[in-house]
């Protein structure tokens, strides 16, 4: 459990489309990387070295800083066995912790049961984008899902406010529940409450906001700008989602990579001087992953659908430094030309919710799995 | 005039196997006959195109939208709008869902536009003939980087999707086969790519390099030959997996919510033997696919799905538009119109990955919801619209005067026929009430078309409403 007076928070940024690990963390001094990557070669000169060995991508500036600060966890070596290499089914799996039957339930919606059982906050989870994550969806969880929050509301073409507020009280009726019409109808039902409550708490996070951080124009940079204001408003927020991308590099991949990464670099370190300026900070761990990594050896011009990826975990409560080890690189090592997880995702997440956010994480996950204790008191 | 139940038959029918259609379309196709009208949806060609001419008159950026989707995308909601072939159009939405194809990766949303009109003319034809024009579509080869397909260095992405997602479904291939099949298709390729400035956008064309494609020996699903990608088509259409794939895809799309794709493998289908009459059909006429959609809309199974399905945000926007006759000629109002699907989740030539969308009940959620309810409430509401007008018009021809109910239930009755449950029905009443007795006489002051545009908007926001 965190050390702070506030209830902890957890923000998920997914970067979509699997994100390509050997060119994210670089092992420079490894010959292997170099034949297997005949094109896409990062040479060491130009990686951002954290020691003699590993270095980070060029674009990734502004989070080396962060980690230099001693508040970012590098997670090596992440995924879980037999690896599908499908988006959607990797995703699923990801999303749900369950790699061998369709989880029908995600990790993040558990939590949100846990946190507020009788989901009495409908912004208790709240997801900055278009589409609500898998990870956030239980039956009976209610969770915001906001695309802009600028202009977040329900039927607002009704111009009269005295006749809106009474149409938006028949709204409340009508999604009521109802006696044995059906479990869509129902999820509709729950849904829609949601949305009129949510959209009257979450008016009030722009009107609180102040801040001297200016965000770059990119759509993840105001994901979290949003994120911030949420969190700042003090609206009993605990889980963030939102979701950047695409990293599905199978071709051109040293310019698409830079970008996205220099997106997400800057976008994430602003996110975190905003929060430290309005001393937002200290109740939040921010949690980075891909669906997979790429494929060891490159195809000419990009990577196909790999295995183990490398995950971050940000935040003045993280232990900052290397968890885990970095996949064996041998041809001889490899699967389906893949390198190999040697952590488990789920023990990830189960430090996140055990240490952080201090909920049993058995029943979230799924079972017991290693933890890399990289949360703590670090002062 | 035509009966209730007819009525609402033929107005599921046009909500599937088009975008829905204005009570006066419908009362005219009730006149001559559902099987009638399942014709004339399927035989398409004897009704005009859609004038593109006119179109790219006033829209000239729609016909080559270079990197920008957005013209791309109001091009596409131009079709669907004004279409008179309405199931040639809804076909083509079918395939852009199962065949994904996004320009945030191609970047050329004019080989993105080009690849609908290849759904436009080759969706209703045969199966075999569209996977091999997939295979040789300039955007899907770029979107799944079977450019990067080579001899001596296969790229397995185009291999894989078109087993997994295009054909066959998760399970019923190996990894082993990905990479044959993949090898059968290199070589197929794009002609060569001039640099995009300082000349713009270069245009894609299909290309075969008999020098780049890998000759040797492959075994897949069991075969063994020297293949190449036409063989391996051939291969998978003699597949039960791809059969059932295609036939659950139609049912999903056309008559009720399946599970989620990749469950597919593991739940069973809610109605097998459904799927077993759409999988005869289909074999039975070695793929063609006006045959199985034949079968389909006079099926039983078809006609018992009546407000089966969640609305895919396409069929919210289009169907609202159809509805209230807006957008019916070329307007500067529709490229901002044909963003709005993706506002609700369904980002029209720029689907989140190549699996598609989740569709059924994913659609929505509080973010969504919101979205799809203002954006009916808007316009249902508003008075100028024509087909609102003609909406009002009807009900107020009816009747002088009208009990409260009266007016809640011809009003559902012009959403629809719309049938809600008594919750519902109670709080539409209650709103009806709160304006005192219904008069359509003192309509000078435009009291009761304002009372009807209220009640039209709230009914916009039911829960019944998502339905389709």
């Amino acid at each position: 459990m965190t050390t702070a007076q506030k209830p902890p928070v957890i923000v998920v940024l997914q970067l979509t489309g699997g994100n390509d690990y050997f060119n994210t963390v670089v092992p420079f001094d490894d010959p292997n990387y170099y034949d297997s990557r005949p094109t896409l070669q990062i040479s060491q000169d130009k990686t951002l070295k954290i020691d003699d060995k590993l270095g980070f991508h060029p674009a990734m500036g502004p989070m080396k800083e962060i980690y230099d600060s001693g508040d970012m966890a590098v997670i090596h070596g992440i995924g879980y066995a037999n690896s599908p290499r499908s988006h959607f089914r990797s995703m699923d799996i990801w999303h749900t912790c369950e790699p061998d039957t369709v989880g029908t339930e995600g990790w993040l919606g558990r939590s949100l049961r846990d946190i507020d059982p009788q989901g009495e906050n409908p912004v208790t989870g709240v997801n900055v984008g278009q589409a609500l994550p898998r990870a956030m969806v239980v039956p009976g969880v209610s969770v915001a899902s906001v695309a802009d929050l600028s202009t977040y509301g329900l039927l607002t073409g009704i111009e009269q406010a005295d006749q809106r507020t009474k149409m938006l009280e028949r709204f409340a009726n009508m999604y009521g529940p109802a006696v044995g019409t059906g479990q869509v109808m129902d999820y509709l039902g729950q849904t829609g409450i949601d949305a009129l409550y949510g959209a009257d708490i979450l008016k009030m996070a722009p009107e609180r906001y102040s801040s001297n951080v200016e965000y770059g124009s990119t759509r993840i940079a105001k994901a979290l700008r949003d994120i911030s204001m949420i969190h700042q408003a003090d609206l009993g927020t605990r889980v963030f989602y939102t979701q950047y991308g695409s990293f599905d590099t199978h071709a051109a991949q040293a310019a698409t990579h830079a970008s996205l990464w220099n997106d997400v670099s800057t976008a994430v370190s602003d996110f975190w001087d905003d929060l430290k300026e309005n001393n937002a900070d200290q109740n939040v761990v921010m949690f980075l992953f891909s669906e997979f990594g790429r494929r060891v050896r490159d195809n000419g011009s990009g990577t196909d659908h790999g295995a183990a990826g490398v995950a971050f975990a940000i935040g003045q409560n993280v232990k900052g430094g290397m968890y885990s080890e970095y996949p064996d690189t041998r041809p001889e090592a490899l699967e389906q030309g893949d390198l190999v997880p040697n952590l488990d995702y789920r023990g990830v997440y189960s430090t996140i919710l055990e240490d952080h956010m201090g909920l049993d994480p058995v029943p979230i996950v799924n079972g017991q799995f290693e933890q890399p204790k990289f949360i703590g008191d670090t002062n | 005039m035509a009966n209730k139940e007819d009525l609402a038959l033929m107005a599921h029918l046009m909500r599937r196997a088009g975008f829905g259609a204005t009570r006066t379309e419908l009362e005219e196709r009730v006149e001559r006959g559902y099987e009638e009208t399942v014709e004339e949806l399927i035989n398409y060609e004897a009704f005009p195109p859609v004038d593109k001419s006119l179109l790219y008159r006033y829209h000239p950026i729609m016909e080559l939208p270079g990197g920008a989707s957005t013209p791309g995308q109001a091009n596409w909601l131009f079709h669907m709008i004004n279409t008179k072939r309405p199931l040639n159009e809804k076909m083509c939405l079918f395939w852009h869902h199962v065949f994904a194809t996004g320009n945030s990766k191609v970047d050329n949303c004019n080989h993105l536009v080009e690849q609908i009109e290849m759904f436009r003319d080759h969706g209703m034809g045969n199966y075999r003939d569209l996977l091999l024009h997939l295979a040789r579509n300039p955007a899907m080869i770029f979107w799944l980087d079977n450019n990067e397909n080579h001899k001596h260095a296969p790229n397995e992405n185009w291999g894989r999707e078109l087993l997994e997602l295009f054909s066959l479904g998760v399970g019923n291939y190996t990894e082993k086969d990905v990479f044959e099949c993949s090898r059968a298709f290199t070589g197929w390729t794009i002609g060569a790519k001039v640099p995009r400035f300082p000349y713009g956008r270069f245009n894609w064309t299909f290309e075969y390099r008999p020098e780049d494609h890998d000759f040797t020996e492959k075994t897949f699903l069991g075969r063994t030959g020297n293949f190449n990608g036409e063989d391996i088509i051939n291969i998978i259409l003699d597949t039960e997996a791809c059969h059932k794939f295609i036939s659950r895809h139609l049912y999903n799309f056309f008559v009720a919510d399946e599970p989620q794709v990749p469950a597919w493998n593991i739940e069973e289908p809610r109605d097998p033997e459904a799927i077993r009459v759409l999988m005869d059909s289909f074999v039975g006429s070695n793929f063609e696919m006006k045959p199985v959609l034949h079968t389909l809309f006079n099926s039983d199974f078809f006609k018992e799905a009546i407000y089966q399905k969640v609305k895919s945000p396409v069929e919210v926007v289009v169907g609202t538009l159809r509805l209230t006759k807006d957008l019916s000629g070329p307007d500067p109002r529709i490229e901002l119109t044909g963003k709005q699907p993706g506002y609700m989740g369904q980002d029209i030539l720029d689907p989140p990955s190549v699996e598609g969308w989740y569709t059924g009940k994913e659609w929505i959620n509080s973010g969504s919801l919101v979205k799809r309810v203002n954006f009916v409430a808007d316009r249902i509401g508003n008075l100028e619209l024509p087909g609102v007008q003609d909406i009002v018009n009807r009900i107020s021809s009816t009747d002088t005067v009208m009990t409260t109910g009266a007016l809640v239930d011809r009003c559902l009755d012009e959403m629809g026929p719309l049938t809600v449950s008594d919750l519902t029905r109670k709080e539409l009443v209650a709103q009806a009430e709160s304006g005192g007795p219904v008069s359509v006489s003192e309509d000078n002051n435009g009291v009761f078309t304002q009372r009807v545009a209220e009640m039209l908007s709230l009914i916009a926001a039911t829960r019944e409403y998502q339905f389709g």
